[in-house]
């Protein structure tokens, strides 16, 4: 142990960090650099695109586990409110040359009054009637938006031409025209989401998140607003998925209000569960499993109806067995493995003289 | 010195504090009675997570219930739970950290502050150890240290020795007896170990039935007759 602490004090002198620490952030940063540069070399277009979307969705999990996993809020209004995001930078990307990040925070601002609106049933419910009223809000902002359409560069304040023939596509980035380039904007603008979260999480808001989670009244008796938090944590929530909503807007190019069924948030839910509501990897994690599985199993023919069924049993199997989630699961169990596979290894066959 | 006059809670048809009038002195005071007796429905009241029917509270001067509950711990109402609520997933220091930052004390203080509560309750754990991997004492502990930070005023302990071994109780007792003297506020234990009762409160108040049936020097309310007969018991 002595040993362990002497090797291990200068990297913590010079970086501030302990040399697990060290270890995660320059495993970290590394497996960053090979998403950000290797990855999009060594896949086709068709999953370039689709690991764009594990970027966007990844963003919406991770609101959603600042929600569910953080906080204790059931929210299953997550889609809706992307669809927000995405109407708004849509809008903003037709009616405007503005640059796009300031379109991104622009949609995510706008994004977070109406998830604040959404929140405000959190003050009073919780569980299972907050699941159920964020459902029915959801599915009042889907009927909206099939009425009114997403922009498509008409004109007025709703920016649809139903008579329009040749609709432009949603504009992208400069700098991030092509499918390989507009993945790595994605993949950056999540990772300043997430950072913003892990700033959240760290902190004084993250503390008290905690403590409304584990029992509201030890957290009113330290003092804290929980009324404030809570809806910090919906527009938070809110920001994030209003931002990812505008990164999916320049990614896809075109928007249908039938790209966001109300149901699809049940499906996000049981993702985020399934991938682990209380780390930020698990967000990452409920991504892959609600886009990439589907875009491989639709490449292999496989129907992607079959994944319902699918990740109902993955729910079920989280909740009995690791209830933080395959990304607390995982690592764990395969760390597990190799010590099993190291002490067969290290054992001497019987019979041989050592 | 806390003033409470005429306070009435009703849940339903169920009064749990019938017209309680009653002043607490400084130092620690005893709230003790049969289970039902109203005793958490007061610190309830008094936290602000149970609004009274009637009646008023006054503490230092100040009208208690008139401020938000969120407000009353930045005011220097601090409390701990019959079921223990230290917040596992933080650390020994977060947890008590968190209420100095939301009590709104300097923060400067707040690190010397942390350590001092948590080296006054004799917490044996490291500051940053995850509470979910302490011992239930050691959860108290923790508990009571984020009831002494910074500048509390009025520290309401329920039932913090409950399910806890003699060694352990004989601890704590030393810690609350101290509480007065070391942080200023005023504390009002509520607990069935009489023993503790008697080795922390000068003073002690009886509830039975919502209603205040006895106050005074602990050893002379432990002798009152309507005080056995109602809650400790009548020797065969």
């Amino acid at each position: 142990m002595r040993a362990t602490l002497e090797r291990a004090s200068p990297a913590r002198a010079v970086t501030g960090l302990s040399r697990p620490q060290l270890i995660k952030t320059a495993v970290t940063a590394l497996l960053l650099l090979f998403v950000l540069f290797g990855l999009p070399q060594l896949m086709s277009l068709y999953y370039v695109d689709t690991m764009t979307q594990v970027a966007v969705y990844s963003m919406v999990a991770l609101a959603l586990g600042v929600l569910v996993g953080r906080v204790g809020l059931v929210s299953l209004g997550q889609v809706a409110v992307l669809a927000i995001g995405a109407w708004v930078a849509a809008r903003l990307l037709f009616a405007t040359t503005q640059p796009y990040p300031l379109i991104l925070l622009e949609a995510g601002l706008v994004t977070m009054v109406a998830g604040v609106v959404i929140g405000l049933p959190a003050l009073r419910l919780r569980g299972l009637y907050l699941a159920l009223i964020t459902l029915m809000l959801a599915g009042g902002i889907t009927v909206v938006l099939a009425t009114v359409n997403f922009p498509n560069g008409g004109h007025g304040f709703l920016g649809y031409n139903g008579s329009q023939v040749h609709i432009p596509p949603i504009r992208r980035p400069s700098i991030a025209a092509g499918d390989p380039a507009y993945f790595r904007f994605a993949v950056v603008v999540a990772i300043v989401m997430f950072a913003l979260v892990l700033a959240h999480v760290k902190t004084k808001p993250g503390r008290a998140w905690a403590a409304i989670r584990q029992s509201e009244p030890a957290a009113l008796a330290a003092g804290i607003n929980t009324t404030l938090y809570k809806l910090w944590a919906f527009a938070l929530a809110s920001f994030i998925t209003g931002v990812a909503g505008g990164v999916l807007a320049g990614g896809v190019h075109y928007l249908y209000s039938i790209g966001f069924p109300t149901q699809d948030s049940i499906t996000l839910l049981a993702v985020v569960l399934m991938g682990g509501a209380y780390s930020l990897w698990g967000a990452v994690v409920a991504a892959l499993l609600y886009q990439f599985l589907p875009a491989l199993l639709n490449n292999w023919g496989v129907s992607a109806d079959w994944l319902i069924i699918l990740f109902g049993l993955g729910v079920l199997q989280v909740l009995t067995t690791a209830p933080a989630g395959l990304a607390d699961q995982v690592p764990r169990d395969l760390a597990r493995l190799g010590r099993l596979l190291g002490k067969k290894i290290r054992r001497p066959a019987p019979g041989s003289t050592a | 010195m806390i003033e409470v006059h005429g306070l009435t809670v009703r849940y339903g048809g169920v009064t749990s504090l019938d017209d309680m009038s009653l002043a607490f002195e400084p130092g620690t005071c005893g709230l003790i009675g049969p289970n039902g007796a109203g005793k958490t429905t007061f610190f309830n009241v008094l936290s602000g997570f149970v609004r009274p029917a009637a009646g008023t509270v006054r503490a230092f001067g100040a009208d208690l219930l008139s401020m938000a509950h969120f407000r009353r711990a930045r005011w220097g109402v601090r409390r701990t739970f019959q079921t223990e609520q230290a917040i596992e997933e933080l650390s020994v220091f977060d947890n008590v950290a968190m209420v100095h930052e939301h009590s709104r004390l300097g923060g400067a203080s707040r690190r010397g502050d942390v350590l001092d509560a948590i080296a006054f309750v004799g917490l044996d754990a490291a500051p940053d150890a995850k509470v979910r991997t302490l011992g239930a004492g050691q959860r108290r502990l923790v508990e009571v240290a984020r009831a002494v930070v910074g500048r509390p005023r009025l520290v309401l302990l329920d039932e913090p020795a409950a399910g806890l071994p003699d060694e352990e109780t004989s601890h704590l007792a030393e810690v609350i007896r101290r509480i007065p003297e070391h942080t200023g506020a005023l504390a009002i234990l509520v607990d069935h170990d009489m023993s503790l009762v008697s080795a922390c409160c000068a003073t002690t108040a009886v509830l039975d039935f919502g209603r205040l049936i006895a106050s005074g020097p602990t050893a002379t309310v432990l002798r009152d007759d309507a005080v056995i007969r109602a809650y400790l018991g009548v020797e065969p």
